[in-house]
Formats: structure tokens, sequence, C-alpha cells
């Protein structure tokens, strides 16, 4: 898959972290798409079937994990790659997001560049 | 009715006691012993109420009214004290193996023989006109339900039921040389006969209250109306209080020494915790018998009216002959055959063991020291004598009947003995709490109390003519038996009671205070008063040496147990105690002690000590070597007593060692948590501002108004920060305990104006409205400014975060202290948070929604304040009509 082509959903309810966020993913080049909530986000996962959802998971609706169950739930979605980024960084927190079904689990706060050079991979590797 | 028709009733009765005692023997060989329960336990101890309750108290009511129940009092009273008192004497005889009072009594003074040979004299001279009286009653009664004409069937019968009793009171009492054995059968019997005669009795009355009469109201209004009825309902005077007062603690005494019930409380009793359900079944048992004794009485009365042709005592009988039924009065009659039964078996049992082993084996024993090595067995021996004895006792009685006894009623005989056994009261229930009562005192305090009671009681009842109870000897009026001293005014029984009493108490203490007790009498002394201290092996530990061979212990008892018996018990005490058996060596003193325990069981113990004494060639012990004896045990059981003092000590130590830890592991969690949360909620803010500022700087071709934006976000966050860091510190030092508030008068009113007018800038902006209402302009209290100011600001900006439309503000006067609520029209707090919104980082705690607004510790920091200020915080909210923080502040 092209970088150019490649859908990434950004999901968090943190003002400045989604605006950071939609920025670096902007300036890689990806096709970005924003949701400030669970809700928005599961309605623009089915409307866009993004190729990667960058995942928070406390949110004041849905949380994460939740959304991450869905989207593994989903054969359609079966392609999407999720990748959580959570202020909750304990092994049991980890384990858990991973055994969800996420690609990564990333915890904040995280470098720019790191992130940035982790997704492109993930995105080449598909 | 046919007297050859009662008497068929009567075999076929008694038949059927010899049935229900093999069948009581068989289920015991089979482990499912009939006997084994509280139950029958209390049921044997009601061969207390013999004929004399039977048939007496009815007279006795006819005639004194309610004046009876004193005979029911007094044990109901003592039934009470069973759990110390009876007890204690349980333990003390099981332990000791004692098997009659007479052993009580001698073996608590020394084992001395003379206190066991008065005893038994005494017991014997009190209690064997009783047991008369019982058949003689048995004979009554035949008579009155068979009518005159088979007057020349009485003898007959009288003979044959002695006859019949003793063959079963030998077979099934005296079967066994060791006495201490249990007699499944014979209790058996004796509580199924206590269940016919409560049957029968309460059958009469039954019909008497309900069939001849309307109800108990009706036999009592009845005989209200009689002329002179109402001392009948009634206490007397002084002299009647005090009648009243005596009689009751004499039958209380009469339940704990009557030989018949040391018999079944004492000797046969199985289990220590039967006590607990006999203290009340006892006295329930005595209720139910009692219930129509008043009713029949007044019955009989009202029925038979003048007529003195019918003597009261027989009502019971008479009352169903009138009315021309029969069977009703052969079964009434069967019950007073029970209650006469019963209470001459059990006491021939009691009074043949002290007989035999306190005043005739002793005569044995003698031989048996000089001719031991010729005769091998003494058992057969020991239980012939035995059932001769019954014999004896049996038909001494009966010829008493027949002859003596005609004189004196059912009541006043037995009154009579119940006052000849209270005289070994002192002796019994001083020694078993007082360590200072000693033999001479004892010996001295009966003989007196048992000289009065002959003197005062017996003499005049026998010879009420003779001069001397008419003028008193020589002349001397103040000497006449029923008013010694001039002490005049009272039945004979109270007065008797009280001077024999009187004497015997005083002499006990007083002859005991002056005079030193011998080694064996001070050791059996501590053994007595503290058997609950002393454990059960202690009782075989004897301060004395004796030198006889383990061979020689074993033949002594074999002459009286048999060889192969006598080895095995030696042999098995070793084997548990941890004895060396070598035959020809000395024995062991532990040994020697439970040879001479076994021993006592069998031939008594005052017997026992003798035979042991001589035959282990026994030195004499001086009293120093006792009392060192007696202290170390004592030690060893007070350094048992601090062991296990200490190892619960420790043991206690480690529970709340466990508790402290546990503690100290949830606050540690607690710890864990906090900190988990801190720097989670510090992650967030760091998060923007470290991706922000990595942003600007990769980045440096943004355009300024992007540029100005990010760095207008990253001092936003990094405010957050500080702001968090600042309220952790707060709370850290409020909840360390180590800060102290600043406290100074304040006024409440002005500090909340000014924090409602800061604020109102920022509610303006939100188009909301805040309405500050105050009691008071001046309310002043101590109080920090600077923290309350805090608390005001974080609850107005969590209002202005929430409310819709409006906040509401008001300080209002409470009791004692004042309240300011702060109310928004938001969404309100749901019920299952309230009792958490105060929690620090509660909002955060356990979840994935909701991100919290704000630090998560602004309430646990408001709460912490206030509590510094004495005051309290709560939340009063219903979920979707908005919430009212209250505090309070102590009014000053």
């Amino acid at each position: 898959m092209a970088n150019g082509t490649a859908r990434i959903l950004v999901v968090d309810d943190d003002p400045y972290i989604l605006m950071s966020l939609e920025f670096l993913m902007k300036k890689s080049g990806f096709d970005v798409l924003v949701a400030r909530n669970g809700t928005e986000a599961l309605q623009l996962i089915n409307e866009h079937r993004p190729d990667v959802v960058l995942l928070d998971i406390m949110m004041p609706d849905v949380d994460g994990y939740e959304i991450c169950t869905y989207i593994r739930q989903q054969a359609a979605l079966a392609a999407t790659k999720v990748v959580f980024l959570s202020a909750k960084s304990g092994d049991a927190d980890i384990r858990k997001g991973l055994e969800l079904g996420a690609s990564l689990y990333i915890t904040k706060p995280f470098s720019t560049r790191k992130l940035v050079s982790q997704i492109k991979e993930l995105v080449d590797a598909a | 009715m046919s007297g050859w028709i009662i008497i068929l009733v009567c075999v076929l009765y008694l038949l059927l006691l010899f049935f229900i005692a093999t069948w009581a023997e068989q289920r015991k060989k089979a482990g499912k012993s009939l006997i084994n329960n509280g139950w029958a336990y209390a049921l044997s101890m009601a061969v207390y109420c013999t004929a004399w309750t039977f048939y007496g108290s009815v007279g006795r009511a006819a005639s004194g009214g309610i004046a009876f129940l004193t005979v029911y009092i007094g044990p109901t009273i003592m039934a009470a004290l069973f759990w110390p008192v009876l007890r204690k004497m349980l333990r003390i005889s099981s332990t000791m193996r004692l098997t009659s009072l007479a052993d009580f009594i001698s073996t608590r003074y020394g084992k001395n023989f003379s206190v066991a040979v008065i005893v038994s004299l005494f017991a014997v001279a009190g209690l064997i006109p009783y047991i008369g009286l019982q058949l003689k009653s048995i004979i009554n009664s035949f008579e009155i339900l068979a009518g005159n004409a088979a007057q020349h069937n009485s003898s007959f019968i009288a003979i044959g039921v002695t006859l019949i009793l003793t063959v079963f009171t030998i077979l099934y009492g005296a079967r066994s040389v060791d006495t201490a054995e249990k007699h499944e059968g014979l209790i058996s019997v004796i509580a199924f006969e206590s269940i016919v005669k409560l049957l029968a009795f309460l059958l009469i009355g039954v019909f008497t209250t309900f069939f001849l009469f309307d109800g108990f109201a009706d036999v009592f209004r009845r005989m209200a109306a009689q002329a002179q009825s109402e001392r009948l309902f009634t206490i007397s005077g002084t002299h009647g209080m005090y009648e009243w007062v005596s009689l009751t603690i004499l039958s209380g005494l009469a339940l704990l020494l009557l030989p018949r019930q040391f018999q079944v409380s004492v000797v046969e009793n199985i289990h220590e915790n039967h006590i607990r359900k006999a203290s009340w079944l006892f006295p329930a048992y005595l209720i139910a018998i009692n219930l129509f004794v008043l009713p029949i009485a007044f019955g009989g009365h009202l029925l038979f009216g003048g007529q003195a042709l019918v003597n009261a005592d027989n009502y019971v009988l008479a009352i169903p002959l009138q009315q021309g039924k029969p069977l009703l009065a052969t079964f009434t009659w069967l019950g007073g055959f029970a209650a006469a039964t019963g209470m001459i078996v059990v006491e021939t049992i009691a009074l043949s063991i002290m007989i035999s082993n306190n005043l005739v084996m002793p005569l044995l024993v003698k031989k048996v020291q000089s001719e031991r090595q010729a005769d091998p067995s003494f058992q057969p021996r020991i239980l012939l004598i035995r059932r001769i004895v019954i014999g004896v006792v049996l038909l001494i009685a009966l010829l008493y009947s027949k002859t003596a006894g005609q004189r004196l009623s059912l009541v006043s005989i037995g009154f009579i003995s119940f006052c000849a056994v209270a005289q070994f009261a002192p002796a019994v229930l001083g020694g078993m709490f007082w360590k200072e009562g000693n033999k001479k005192g004892a010996i001295a305090g009966m003989i007196a109390g048992f000289l009065i009671w002959g003197y005062t009681l017996v003499l005049p009842g026998i010879m009420p003519d003779a001069v001397f109870v008419q003028q008193g000897p020589w002349g001397l009026h103040w000497l006449r038996p029923y008013t010694l001293f001039g002490l005049d005014g009272f039945d004979p029984i109270a007065h008797a009671f009280t001077w024999s009493m009187l004497v015997n108490v005083l002499l006990y203490i007083g002859v005991s205070i002056h005079t030193k007790a011998g080694a064996q009498e001070q050791y059996q002394a501590e053994l007595f008063v503290d058997v609950f201290k002393h454990g059960r092996n202690q009782q075989g530990v004897q301060p004395w040496q004796g030198q006889s061979s383990v061979a020689e212990l074993q033949q002594l008892l074999g002459t009286f147990i048999g060889t192969d018996r006598s080895t095995n018990l030696l042999q098995g005490y070793a084997q548990r105690q941890g004895i060396a058996v070598h035959p020809q060596q000395p024995a062991d003193g532990r040994l020697v002690a439970f040879t001479e325990r076994i021993l006592g069981g069998i031939i008594g113990t005052a017997s026992a000590r003798i035979l042991i004494g001589s035959s282990t060639k026994e030195e004499e012990i001086n009293l120093e070597e006792v009392l060192n004896i007696l202290r170390e045990n004592q030690q060893t059981i007070e350094t048992n007593k601090e062991l296990r003092k200490r190892s619960a000590e420790l043991s206690k130590a480690t529970r709340q060692l466990e508790a402290a830890n546990a503690q100290l592991q949830a606050l540690d969690q607690l710890k864990d948590e906090f900190l988990y949360t801190v720097t989670h909620e510090l992650r967030t803010p760091l998060t923007s501002v470290r991706a922000l500022s990595e942003i600007l700087h990769d980045n440096p071709d943004l355009d300024e108004a992007q540029r100005q934006h990010y760095l207008a976000a990253i001092t936003k966050e990094t405010e957050r920060l500080s702001h968090l860091i600042t309220q952790v510190l707060t709370l850290e030092k409020f909840e360390s305990g180590r800060y102290r508030p600043h406290l100074s008068a304040t006024n409440l009113a002005q500090l909340l104006t000014e924090a409602v007018e800061a604020l109102r800038p920022l509610a303006a902006e939100k188009q909301l409205s805040i309405h500050l209402r105050m009691a008071d302009t001046q309310v002043l209290v101590q109080a920090d400014r600077d923290l309350l100011l805090q608390v005001l600001y974080n609850l107005l900006g969590n209002a202005i975060k929430f409310a819709h439309q409006h906040i509401e503000v008001q300080l209002v006067a409470g009791v004692s202290e004042w309240q300011v609520w702060v109310k928004d029209d938001g969404r309100g707090v749901p019920a299952d948070e309230q009792a958490f919104i105060f929690d620090k980082f509660f909002q955060a705690r356990h979840q994935t929604l909701k991100k919290p607004e704000g630090s998560g510790l602004g309430l646990a920091i408001c709460k912490k304040i206030i509590e510094l200020h004495g005051g309290d915080i709560i939340v009063e909210s219903q979920e979707g009509h908005g919430a009212a923080f209250v505090f309070s502040i102590p009014a000053s």
C-alpha cells in the first residue's frame, strides 16, 4: 500500500493531543480522520474503513478497548490495524490492549519521531 | 374392688419393671444406653417425689393450704445451684470413686473411719423409718382401694411387695462388687416410675378439676366460700414466714443430702453436662406434679366435707372411688405405688452400700489382713454381705411400718428424715468450700445436731405423753423438747431444724477454727475444695510412700475383684501413666493410690484406706512433706497455666501482627494506586507538551498563527501540570496529619461574599446567575481564611462547570454549627457515586470512561480542609436534578 493512500483515524478526547496527532499524521502524508470521542470514532470507522486507528483508551462515552473489540469482530475490518495510545502504562493495561488484537501499544507521553516511524512501518508491512 | 385384681395388677406392674430393667441393661451392652441423657437424669432425680408427694401433699394442703409448697420450693432453689454445688460434688466423687454420702464425708475428713461410721449410723436411723412409711403407704392405699373386706390381704401384700422389691434391688442394685459401676437397669426403672407417678397424678388432677368441677377457678371460688378457708391461701405472721423459710431451706438441703438423691444424682450420673438439663427439667417436673395438689385437696374437702372418716391423705383414691371410677382409682394407686417403690429401691441401695462398706466391711477387712494368703477371693462374700444388708434393711422397714410407724403421718416422718440428713450439711458443704473445716469440727457438729434432732423431734414424737415432754426433764421448763430454751410457737419441725442446725454449724465452725487438722485431712481438704484446679490426674499423687511390691498390690486387689481383672486394671493404668512395672519391686505411689481408689469403690474409702495403709507398710509422713508435695503439684499446675497463658498471648500477638501487616499491605496498595493515578494524571498534559514542542522544533517553517496556537497550548498544559503537582502536595500535607491550620476569628459571611464576587464574572461568561442568601452578615467562626476560601472557590468552580442556569449559595444556622450550601442545577451526582466523590482521583480510579474534569483532587482537598476545621462535608443530589454540596463549620 502506498503511503499516500493509507487512511488513518485518530481518536482522542484531549484536544491538544488530537491536534498534535492530526498535524503529525497529515505531515507524514496520510489521509487523516479525527474523532473526539468513541461514538464519533465508531461512526467514522464504519463509514471510512480506515487502515490504521490511533486509539486513546479513556474517553467519556465508549472506551478504546470496546472500540478495538468492535473492530476485531467485524470481518470487513480485518485489515484495519489498531494502535493504542494511552496514558495507562501498567503492564496489565498493555497486555490487555495487545490481547484485544492491537498491533501496537504506545504509552503517553511519546516521541513524535518514533511514533511516526512506527506507524509508517506498520503501514508498509501491510 | 376385689383385692385379687389389684394384686394381679401389682404383680404385672412389677414384672414390667423387671422387663424394663433387663431391656435397659441389654441396650447398654449394645451401646445404646437409655439413660445417657439429661432427660433420664432429671427423671431419676424425681425419685425425690415419694408417696409423701403423692398422697401427703394433698393431705398437707387440705390442712395447711399453700404451705405444702415449701417441700418443692427448696429443691427448685437448689436446682438453680446445681451447677456450682452439685457439679462440684459430682467432680469430687467421680475423681475419687466415692459411692456414698458416708464415703464423701469421711474422705473429706482424712478418710476417717469414725466419720464414716457416724454418718452411716445416722443415715440409717434417719431413713429406715422413711422407707417403712413408704411400705405403709402401699398397704394403706391397697386397703382403701380394695375396701375393708380385703384387710386380711394387706399383710400378704406388704410381705409380698417387700420380697419382690428385695429381689429386684439385689438383682439390679447389687450385682457387681464395684459400687462405682452404674446401675443402668435400676435407673431406667426409676426414670420410668417417675413418668408413671406424674401421669397418674396429672390424670386424677385433671379428672377432679375439670370433670368434677369447672376448672381451677371454680374449685378455688367454692373453697373460698367455705368458712375459715382464708388461712389456706396465705402465709400468716412472722412465725408463718419463718416456718416457710426454714422448711424451704430444709427441703433444699434434703435434695442434696438424702442418700437416694446422692445415689441418683452423683453416683449414677453418667455425664456432668446432664446437670444442665436437670437444673430446669427437674424443677419443671416438681411444678407439674404439684399443679393439681390444691384443686384435689379443695375438691376432696368440698366432696367429703365434714366426713372425718376420709383422711385428706387419701383424697386421690377416695375421689375416683366415690365417683365410681375404679379403673381411674387403680391407675392412681399404681402412681402412688410407683412413687413408693422407686424411693424404697434407691434408698435401700444407698443405705446398704453405706452399711456394708462402713459398718460390716471393716470386720471383713481385718480378716483379709490376717488371712490374705489363705483366701484368694472375697468377691462372693462382699456381694453376699451387701445382699443380706439389703434384705435386712427392707425387713426392718417392714417391721417398722407394721408397728412404730402407725403413730406418725407420712409428712412428719418425711420431715423428720429431712431434718436428720440436713445434719450432714455443714460437714458436706463446708467441706466442699472451706479448707479450714476439719474432722473434729465435723464430728462435733454432726453428733450435737443429731442429739438435738433426736431430743426435739424423735423422742417427743414416739412418746408424746411422757412427763419430760410436757414438763421438761427434772421439771426444767426451758428444756421441754418442743419449746427448747423458750422458743415457742413454731411447729416442731422448724423448731428442731433451727436448734439442731444452729448448734451444728456453730460447733463445726468453732471447733474447726480452734483445732488443727492432720496432714491427711489437709491434703483431702485441698483436693476437695480445689477439685477444679487439680487435674484428674493429680488425684493419683499421694503424699506417702509405701513399700508394697506390685505383685502384692495385684494380689490384694485380686481378692476383691478377681486376679485377672486386677492384673489387667493395674497394668492398664501403669501403661497409661507411663509407670514401669516390675512385680517384685516396690510399687509406684500412683499405682498404690489407684489401687486404693478401686478398692474404695468396692468397700468404701475408709475401709480401703485401712487396708492399703496396713498392707503397704506405709510410713508415717509429716505435715511439712505433705504440704511440700501439694505445693509442688500446684506449682506444676500454675506453671502449666502460665505456659498456656503465654502461648495464648503469643498467638494473640501473632494475630495482631497479621492484622497490622494486612493493614500495611492495604495502605501500601493505596499508596501504589495513588502513585499510579498521579503519574497517569501527569502523563496527559505532558504528552501534549512534548508532542507540541517536538512539532515546533521539527517544523521551523510553521506559519506564525499556528506557532502561537501551539505555544499557547503548551503554556496551558504546563499550568495544568503545575496545578496538579501543587494539589498533590497540598493533599499530602493535609493527610500527613502534621499540618495545623492557622485558625483565627473569621467572618464566614464576608468570606462567602468575597468568593462569590470573585467568581461572578466567570459565571456571567457562561450566562449563569449566582444567588447568595445569608441568615446573618456577622457570622464569626474559627477558621483558616485562605484554606476556607480555597474550598469555596473549588465548590463554586465545580458549580459553574456543571450548572445549566442557576447557582445558589446559602449560609444557614445549624444547631451548633454554620452550614454553607452550594447548589447547582446541573446533571447531579449519581447515588452510587455520592459516597466516593470525596475520594482522591475518584473520577479516574478503576475506570476507562469519564476522563477526569479537573485534577481529581479538588473535592478530596475540600474534605480534608473542612475536617481540619472540625466540620463535615456531604453532597445531596438526585441525578438530573442538580447537586448540593453542604459543609459545616462549628459555631464559635
